[in-house]
Order: C-alpha cells, then sequence, then structure tokens
C-alpha cells in the first residue's frame, strides 16, 4: 500500500484533550484533536489548532506531526471524525518528542479497517468447537453462575486470575481498583498472578524492606546527576522520551547552568555514564556519541553476577572511606552487618564478573570519589529487567541499595535509586487476602484451579517456563470444550453444570480472557469479554516519577466493549443477584459495592478513599492524600498532573512531591533505612545445569519497535514488516559455525522447552551469547526459561542457556527486512 | 468559519493542493486520489541525472518536489526493491527524517542514513525501512521513473509525507 502524502490538519475548533501514552512507564503527554471528517484546518498558523505555518516547510525540531499520528474514526452515532494524537510541547516529561511507539497512539485507535480490526467487540462463546458472538446478559449469566458454584462448592482458591496490576492501557488506578475490589474484597481468592509473573508479588521487594520505595525521583533529576549509572536497562529503547528528554541533555553539557543553579560550590566535570550490562546494546553505543567514549564505562559483566559487581564496589568504597558516615550513622541501620556479609575484593569481584579491576576502579572513581572541594558526587542509579529478572531479584537489590545508601545517593537531588519500569503504574487495591506468595503457574500446571481468568494480561506470552505452562492449559481447557461440544439446547444452568462437571471431575480448566484483542490466549479460552484502553474510557496513571495524570476519553469502545472497573462491576452485579435470589445475604453483600456509573466513581471510591476515615484498608500509590486529587483538577492540571504523594491544593493547584526521602526519613517504622547483607550466591543450579549443557545464553529484553507483547502491534505493518518473528542477535561467528545468516529461522531448545526465531547477525554480540525479542506472538522467549524463582517467587528470565539450531530459510525475510547494525554510531 | 472549509469543498477549489496556494492546480484526477490518500498529488516530475552519471554508493543531493525538500540519490550497486535503471539499484529519498525533521546523513559503509537528533537510522537498501528509532514512518522514498533511451533518472512522486508538512506540495 503506497504512504501517505497529505495529511488534515485539526481546524482551530478541534476538540482537544489529554492522554498520556498508555504505553511504557515514561508517560509522555499527547494532546488529541477530534473533528468532523468533512473539515479541515488551513496552512496559515491561525487556521490550524497547532498554529504553524503549513503554507512552508516547517524548521527541524518543530513538530511531530507523521500520518500514523493521524486517524479516521467512527462514533456510536455513525458521525466519523478526523483525530491527529501529537506529543504536548507543555509535558515536561517528553518535551514535545515522540518515541516510535507512542507516534502510533493514533494508528491503534479503533476502526473497522485499521489496526484495531481484530478488536474483541462483543462477548464470544466457545462452543466447544467454534466461536460465537454473545450478549453482555449471556456472558455473565455463565461467568457469575460458575464462579458462584465454585465458591460455594470448593471456595475462593478454585477462582485463578491473571491479572494486570498497573498503569497504561488495561490498568490504571481504576482498573486496578474494579479488579481489586471483585479478586480480594468479593470472591476473597489468593490465587492472582500479575500480568508477567507467576505470583501476586511485587518486583521490587527488597529495597521496599529496606524502606526506599522504588520509584524515589524525578525526571529531572537525570539532568543534574554527575554520573549516570543504569543497571540493566536499555532507556534509549525502552524509557526512550526520558532518555532523549532528560538524559542527552546532561550528556551533552547542556544542563551545566542548572547544575551550578541548583548546587552552589559544588565543582562540575563532564557527565559521566556507566551502564551495566553483559550486552553492549544501542543504549550503550548512543551514550558514546553523545558523551563521548571516555566519558562512557561499559561495565559488561558475566550473565547473573551483579550481586558480586555491587559487593565489591561497596567494599572498595568503604575501604577508601568515600561512605557518608554521618548519613549512615542518622538515618540507616545494619551497616556494619553489611560491610562483613558483602565483603569482596576488586580481585574477586573482578575474577566473577569478567570486568577488569581498573574498570571497577574507574566507575568507583566516577560514581562515588568525593568531588574537587570535596562534595559527594550525585550519582543517580536506575535499574530495570537486568535486575528485576535477575540472579536474584531480592539479592541484586539489596546489594544496590546498600552501595546507594553507603555513598547516600538517595533522598538528595541529582540522585536516587529507581526502577526504570515497563508499564505506567496506578496501584489501588484492597490488601491481598493470602499470607504467602502462591506460585501460581505451578499450581495450575499440577491440576489446581477450576476457572482461570486473564485479564488484560497473557500468561502464553508473558511467564517462564512457558511451554509447560501453555501445554498444560491447552490440555485442560480442551477438556472442557469436549464437554461443550456435547451440549444441545442445553440452558444457561445446564451450561455451568456441564463445565463445572469438565472441571471439577475430568481435570479441565475454564478459561476467560478479558482483553483488547483475542491474542494467543483464544486457542485456549472459552469466553471472551471486550475491554476498553484509554481514549475509549476515562483513566488515571501514574509515571516513573510519580506523575499522575488523567486520560480524557474522546472516543467510544468499539461494538459493547467496556473499562475494565466497568466489567468488574458487572461481574460482581451478577453475582451478588444470584446470591440475592436464594437470599444469602452475607455472600450477597461481599459482591456490594460495585454501583458504579462511571470510571470517576471507581477513582472516588479507591484512589480518593484511601486513608481518610472509615475508610477500609486500600494499598494506593496515591497514599492518605489521593483524596485531594479530583478528574476536574486533572483536567486542569493536563498532562503535567501532580506528582504523588500530593501535598496540598494551592492558588488553584495540585502540589506533588519530586522527591522522596529528602528529609532521610524512610519507609520504615523506625524511620531508619536498614542495610541488608546480600553476598553473591553463584547461579542458582537449575540454571547453572542448563548453562553446563547449552552453549548459549539467551538474554531477552524489549525492543525499542514494539511494545510488550505485540498486542497491536501484530495488526501493525510498521512494525511487523520490521519485525515479523521475534529476533534473535548472534555473533557472525558462532552463525556460522552453524550455518545460519540473518533472516534464517532458528530453533532454541533446552530441557524446558523450544521455541524459534528469526536469527540476526551481530558483531556487538559476545560469542556464545545471544539477546532475544521477549513476549513476542511469533517466537515467545520465556518457553526455554526455567521454573526457578528467587524468594518472593520472581522469575529469572535472564538465566536461560539453550541449544541453537537452523531450521530454514526465509526469503520473504531476508528481501523485506534490514538486518543492518541497530546500534547508532 | 473563515478557516474552516468542507473537505469536499477544499479539495474542489484547490485541486487537492492545500489551502491558500497561489496557483491551483485544476486536475481532477489528481484531487480524486489525493482524497484517497495516496502519493498521487499532482507532482511536477523532475530530471535528477543520468544512470550512467552516478558512481556507486556516492549520493547526489538534488531537491524535490520543491527547493525546500532536500533529497539525496544513490547507486547502491546491488539490485534493491524499489531501484530503477539498468541495474536495478538507484533510489532516493527525503533526507529530512520523518520524525522531527533533522538531516539524516548517508553512511556509504553501512549504506544507511543516520540522524544525529534522535539517532533513527534507515537502510537505503530496505526502501528506507527505519532500523531502530523514533520514527513511525520509514524514510519517505522518491519514486523513480528511468528511460532506457537517454539514461534519464526522473522524480516523478514522494511515497510517504515528508517531514514539516501538511502535504508534500506545498
Amino acid at each position: 500500500m503506497a504512504n501517505k502524502d497529505r495529511v488534515a490538519l485539526p481546524p482551530v475548533n478541534a476538540q482537544k484533550t489529554n492522554l498520556t501514552c498508555h504505553f511504557c512507564i515514561v508517560g509522555c503527554g499527547y494532546h488529541v484533536y477530534k473533528w468532523d471528517e468533512n473539515t479541515e484546518g488551513g496552512r496559515a498558523p491561525h487556521q490550524n489548532a497547532l498554529g504553524l505555518d503549513f503554507r512552508k516547510q516547517l524548521p527541524p525540531l518543530s513538530v511531530v506531526m507523521t500520518p500514523a499520528m493521524t486517524n479516521v474514526i467512527t462514533g456510536k452515532d455513525g458521525r466519523r471524525y478526523n483525530i491527529m494524537i501529537v506529543p504536548d510541547k507543555q509535558c515536561s516529561v517528553n518535551q514535545g518528542l515522540s518515541s516510535t511507539r507512542g507516534g502510533r497512539l493514533a494508528t491503534v485507535m479503533y476502526t473497522p479497517d485499521g489496526v484495531g480490526k481484530e478488536r474483541l467487540k462483543t462477548p464470544r462463546m466457545h462452543t466447544g468447537d467454534q466461536w460465537v458472538d454473545t450478549s453482555w446478559d449471556d456472558a455473565l449469566a455463565i461467568y457469575a453462575g460458575l464462579t458462584k458454584k465454585i465458591l460455594d462448592s470448593d471456595g475462593p482458591s478454585g477462582l485463578v486470575f491473571d491479572c494486570f496490576d498497573h498503569g497504561g492501557a488495561g490498568g490504571g488506578f481504576e482498573g486496578t481498583w474494579g479488579t481489586g475490589k471483585l479478586m480480594f474484597t468479593a470472591m476473597k481468592t489468593p490465587m492472582v498472578r500479575i500480568h508477567n509473573r507467576p505470583a501476586y508479588n511485587s518486583e521490587c521487594h527488597a529495597t521496599r524492606d529496606m524502606g526506599i520505595g522504588e520509584l524515589n525521583n524525578s525526571y529531572e533529576d537525570a539532568e543534574l546527576a554527575d554520573c549516570l549509572i543504569t543497571v540493566g536497562g536499555n532507556p534509549y529503547e525502552t524509557q526512550t522520551n526520558y532518555f532523549l528528554a532528560h538524559w542527552v541533555p546532561n550528556m551533552q553539557g547542556g544542563t551545566l547552568e542548572k547544575k551550578k543553579k541548583w548546587f552552589q560550590g559544588e565543582s562540575f566535570d563532564k557527565t559521566k555514564v556507566i551502564i551495566v550490562d553483559p550486552r553492549r546494546s544501542p543504549t550503550v553505543s548512543i551514550c558514546e556519541s553523545i558523551a563521548g567514549k571516555d566519558n562512557v564505562l561499559h561495565l559488561d559483566i558475566e550473565p547473573g553476577t551483579d550481586i558480586a559487581l555491587f559487593n565489591g564496589l561497596f567494599t572498595y568504597v568503604v575501604e577508601q572511606g568515600w561512605h557518608d558516615k554521618d548519613f549512615i550513622a542518622r538515618y540507616t541501620k545494619d551497616f556494619d552487618a553489611a560491610v562483613q556479609a558483602n565483603k569482596l575484593s576488586l580481585d574477586e569481584a573482578s575474577k566473577i564478573t569478567g570486568v577488569p579491576v581498573a574498570k571497577l576502579k574507574q566507575a568507583a572513581d566516577w560514581a562515588y570519589k568525593p568531588k574537587a572541594g570535596g562534595h559527594r558526587p550525585h550519582a543517580m542509579h536506575v535499574y530495570e529487567k537486568g535486575i528485576i529478572w535477575g540472579n536474584d531479584n531480592y539479592l541484586i537489590q539489596s546489594a544496590l541499595v546498600d552501595l546507594v545508601l553507603a555513598t547516600h545517593n538517595v533522598g538528595r537531588r541529582g540522585t536516587g535509586v529507581v526502577r526504570m519500569g515497563g508499564h505506567q503504574e496506578g496501584y489501588t487495591r484492597p490488601p491481598y487476602p493470602g499470607d504467602s506468595k502462591i506460585y501460581v503457574d505451578q499450581e495450575v500446571i499440577k491440576g489446581k484451579g477450576l476457572m482461570y481468568t486473564c485479564w488484560g494480561a497473557n500468561p502464553f506470552q508473558t511467564t517462564l517456563n512457558a511451554e509447560q505452562h501453555r501445554r498444560v492449559i491447552l490440555h485442560r481447557t480442551a477438556i472442557v470444550k469436549e464437554a461443550m461440544a456435547n451440549l444441545r439446547g442445553a440452558t444457561t444452568q445446564q451450561t455451568i453444570d456441564a463445565i463445572y462437571d469438565a472441571v471439577k471431575n475430568k481435570g479441565g480448566l475454564y478459561l476467560v480472557n478479558i482483553n483488547l484483542y483475542p491474542t494467543m490466549l483464544g486457542d485456549a479460552a472459552h469466553l471472551m469479554l471486550p475491554a476498553a484502553h484509554p481514549g475509549e474510557t476515562n483513566l488515571t496513571s501514574m509515571n516513573g516519577e510519580r506523575r499522575l495524570r488523567l486520560s480524557q476519553k474522546f472516543m467510544d469502545a468499539p461494538g459493547s466493549a467496556k473499562a475494565d472497573c466497568q466489567i468488574a462491576a458487572d461481574i460482581a452485579n451478577a453475582v451478588k443477584k444470584l446470591y440475592q435470589a436464594e437470599g444469602k445475604t452475607d455472600m450477597a453483600s461481599r459482591f456490594s459495592g460495585f454501583d458504579w456509573k462511571t470510571e470517576e466513581d471507581v477513582f472516588n471510591d479507591g484512589f480518593r478513599k484511601a486513608g481518610t476515615a472509615g475508610a477500609p484498608p486500600i494499598d494506593s500509590q496515591g497514599g492518605g492524600t489521593g483524596y485531594i486529587a479530583t478528574y476536574e483538577l486533572l483536567v486542569k492540571a493536563g498532562n503535567n498532573g501532580v506528582q504523588l504523594p500530593i501535598k496540598e491544593y494551592k492558588d488553584g493547584k495540585l502540589v506533588g512531591t519530586e522527591m522522596l526521602y529528602m528529609d532521610g526519613k524512610f519507609d520504615t517504622a523506625d524511620g531508619k533505612a536498614i542495610f541488608k547483607p546480600s553476598q553473591w550466591p553463584g547461579l542458582p543450579k537449575p540454571v547453572a545445569d542448563q548453562k553446563a549443557k547449552h552453549r548459549f545464553w539467551i538474554n531477552n529484553g524489549r525492543v525499542n519497535e514494539i511494545w510488550q507483547t505485540a498486542y497491536h502491534d501484530m495488526y501493525n505493518e510498521f512494525a511487523t514488516s520490521r519485525w515479523p518473528m521475534a529476533f534473535l542477535e548472534i555473533n557472525p561467528d558462532d552463525a556460522r559455525s552453524l550455518s545460519i545468516a540473518s533472516g534464517d529461522v532458528v530453533e532454541l531448545f533446552n530441557d524446558y522447552g523450544s521455541t524459534y526465531a528469526m536469527a540476526y547477525l551481530e558483531p556487538a554480540i559476545k560469542k556464545n551469547q545471544t539477546f532475544m525479542q521477549f513476549a513476542y506472538f511469533n517466537g515467545i522467549a520465556g518457553d526455554v526459561t526455567t521454573p526457578w524463582t528467587d524468594r518472593n517467587v520472581v522469575p529469572y528470565y535472564k538465566g536461560t542457556w539453550a541449544s541453537v539450531r537452523r531450521v530454514g530459510s526465509l526469503e520473504e525475510f531476508k528481501q523485506t527486512v534490514s538486518f543492518k547494525g541497530r546500534r547508532f554510531a | 468559519m473563515g478557516n474552516l472549509v468542507s473537505r469536499r469543498e477544499f479539495l474542489k477549489f484547490t485541486g487537492g493542493v492545500a489551502a491558500g496556494a497561489a496557483a491551483l492546480p485544476t486536475n481532477a484526477e489528481a484531487a480524486q486520489t489525493a482524497d484517497a490518500g495516496s502519493t498521487m498529488l499532482p507532482y511536477k516530475a523532475k530530471p535528477v541525472g543520468k544512470a550512467g552519471g552516478l558512481a556507486v554508493n556516492q549520493p547526489v543531493n538534488f531537491t524535490f518536489p520543491d527547493a525546500s525538500s532536500p533529497c539525496a540519490l544513490v547507486k547502491m550497486g546491488n539490485p534493491v526493491p524499489g531501484g530503477v535503471g539498468p541495474n536495478q539499484d538507484i533510489v532516493a529519498y527525503s533526507t529530512m527524517c520523518t520524525h522531527m525533521g533533522c538531516p539524516v546523513a548517508y553512511d556509504p559503509a553501512q549504506k544507511v542514513f543516520k540522524c544525529p537528533c534522535h539517532f533513527s537510522m534507515f537502510d537505503a537498501e530496505k526502501g528506507g525501512q527505519m532500523i531502530c528509532g523514533q520514527a513511525t514512518e520509514n524514510l519517505p522514498r522518491v519514486v523513480l521513473r528511468y528511460n532506457t533511451k537517454d539514461d534519464a533518472v526522473t522524480a516523478v512522486a514522494i511515497d510517504g509525507l515528508l517531514y514539516g508538512r501538511q502535504s508534500n506540495i506545498l
């Protein structure tokens, strides 16, 4: 298809609303313009809503406005509208920048023939051999009836969930509250896993146990740091505009005046960057291009040895006397125990990590050695999946935060020890109704659970040991399909009885998929309920600097699709009715409190109620001051919103918190941060066993052009023409030894499973190492990940070793896909 | 609503070219196809060189469809998708990055166009496909016509919206 060579401009009176990008954690601010399809704005600046002069060529950096930022949608009234979704120049997060993902926000909005054409529009029921569309009443009767039967006969643990817990698309404070109230207050089931991991857990237990919430600074701090340290992160590709708008100016020296103003009397050398990552990622080469190679240190550690790295640096820093003794004495505890437990010489650290001692010393010099004049450097530490999905989550985080605490790199501007984040956040839920973490995947594999609801989550593409998990689910759900296929003219109750018999007595599992699209779960599901995403519903989230924004609804969801919170309410109300009919008032009251008419009602019931007098216990990222925010005030606050926790509403503005812990009071009972011992444990045995048997380390992660499981992108030609299949970066010498060329399909296999990928020869990849795109719809990296987890059931996705073989060659890939280096130099 | 023109009216009066243009083409066919969103704006063909005069991997700069739209013509040395000429290896692209309009530089070693502002890279041998970067569109491809009789390469259209424009034709 030919590409567009003109677009319609929004007229000056086009409707304008706020939309926070619903993909990555950064949450860039965008404006949505919507206007009648049959009109368009003129090219003179006073004739279009962008206020730009399109009568002549615009100079570079004036705007991002591409055909992907436009679309034509149809309202429920049948009227068609143009939409244009462009980045907000006034938003402090992205400052007018758009990423290749957020730049396609308009493209993914529903149109009957566009990317969204495969969206779920009505509930769908599987009859045993085919899908049929059905009504909400019919679908809810089955869902509620089966739920009640299981609750009455087997108790809450028969009801299993894989549910989102985040912000952005499929989530938000409304979505987490609606689903949380249903799962935890009404159903009271503990059998819940979170979208990309097999239990109900945090990815940041250690830092929280030490008294430090994982999002404790502002994006602005990246402009102020003397040294930027990223551990297991790749911000150019995965937190793009945080990197481009806040890191790059610092690396270029553009924030020097700001630093001088903020930190008077301090000296400033060129900004240094330290990147801890076994792989030379695109971020490494871009940082070198910007800051100069002399100012970038790539610590390419052996996979799984982060703890040894941080313990070596911690020990060295203490030996040098570079730790902040006064801060440690006044605001922390258990320092001496950590010094003893984590003791590791630089020689030993070098031996374990494979990084030369000189480089380790250089890193310590840059990040922790007092500056000329004696001031402590501002070293900002950020981390993401390399740690979170590393060896092992709890211990690495402990080791890193020990080093950060010792050098007082938290609670000072220009510092912070912060997870970079994947999705945005948006957590408001009743407390989890269990006292231990349940490895839900293993329970399902063992045959436990009767009804499994996957809600804005896809455990086929985003779990560990994924092949076995998927095979068991396909087998167990097929048992139910067989039972349903034998029904003829069955009533709702007869259908429920037949399903219950299959799940209770025959080992079956009834699977419900609540989502935007069928996804790969459509292969197993029996019921699918259509959900909505931002723009089709009002939704609040917060980004990686705790910035709360409201994305405003500007169009209808397709068909009868509904917001997640409304679906939760419909389910609860349907179950409540059944209990009322039986006169079971105690159960009916458990399913009460879902009388929400709007998303705002849900926001008021959860986020704004948390911590207020008379409210039930609510775990909320808004804390006890969330009540100050209202939809009205958030609309007014626009794309800059307010950084949680909110301090007050003053002079017509919401006042938030830029940095946590500036007063030295941490989130522990006595306010003191806690050092944690964290000795390097070596590789876990199941992982070490695979490493001993299989040649290649299968590192894995996200790629710039694709968001998450590609639930939208798999229907977007721009995305799929670039990545028709999950790619595997492999060293060219290794590839030659296996007769593999770029564009070949390869199989990766080990004792746990096998998966497929498209080979991409890349000289920057070390020998015997590879990098595979994670969570793709066409090639699932998790299929070859071991079931090993840390103490909190957090997976070690990065701890994957497998063999690789060439399967064959696809001419289509070779002709249409670029296999050139992705590392800018 | 002085600044609001209905779309049909607009096309009727401007022939698919944006409002306010001094010269109004009246090509009805162009108007219809522009409405369909294809690459059929009434571009004025422009000769950009002789195939035999091009050195392999040495880009030749030109402007198209007007002086404020820089483009580059490159002979790749091997047949590529969309290539014209005796070896089907001549391609041309806009050199304004589709993301924010910074000038992309041709790297002859990789045969890619690179943007210094936000590090997007485009493959000259794969129709301008973005290799990695922040654009949402591949590099606009200049549609070329090759005449075997006189060896002339002519730019006839652009596939993809040029940066900083509502329409490729001002």
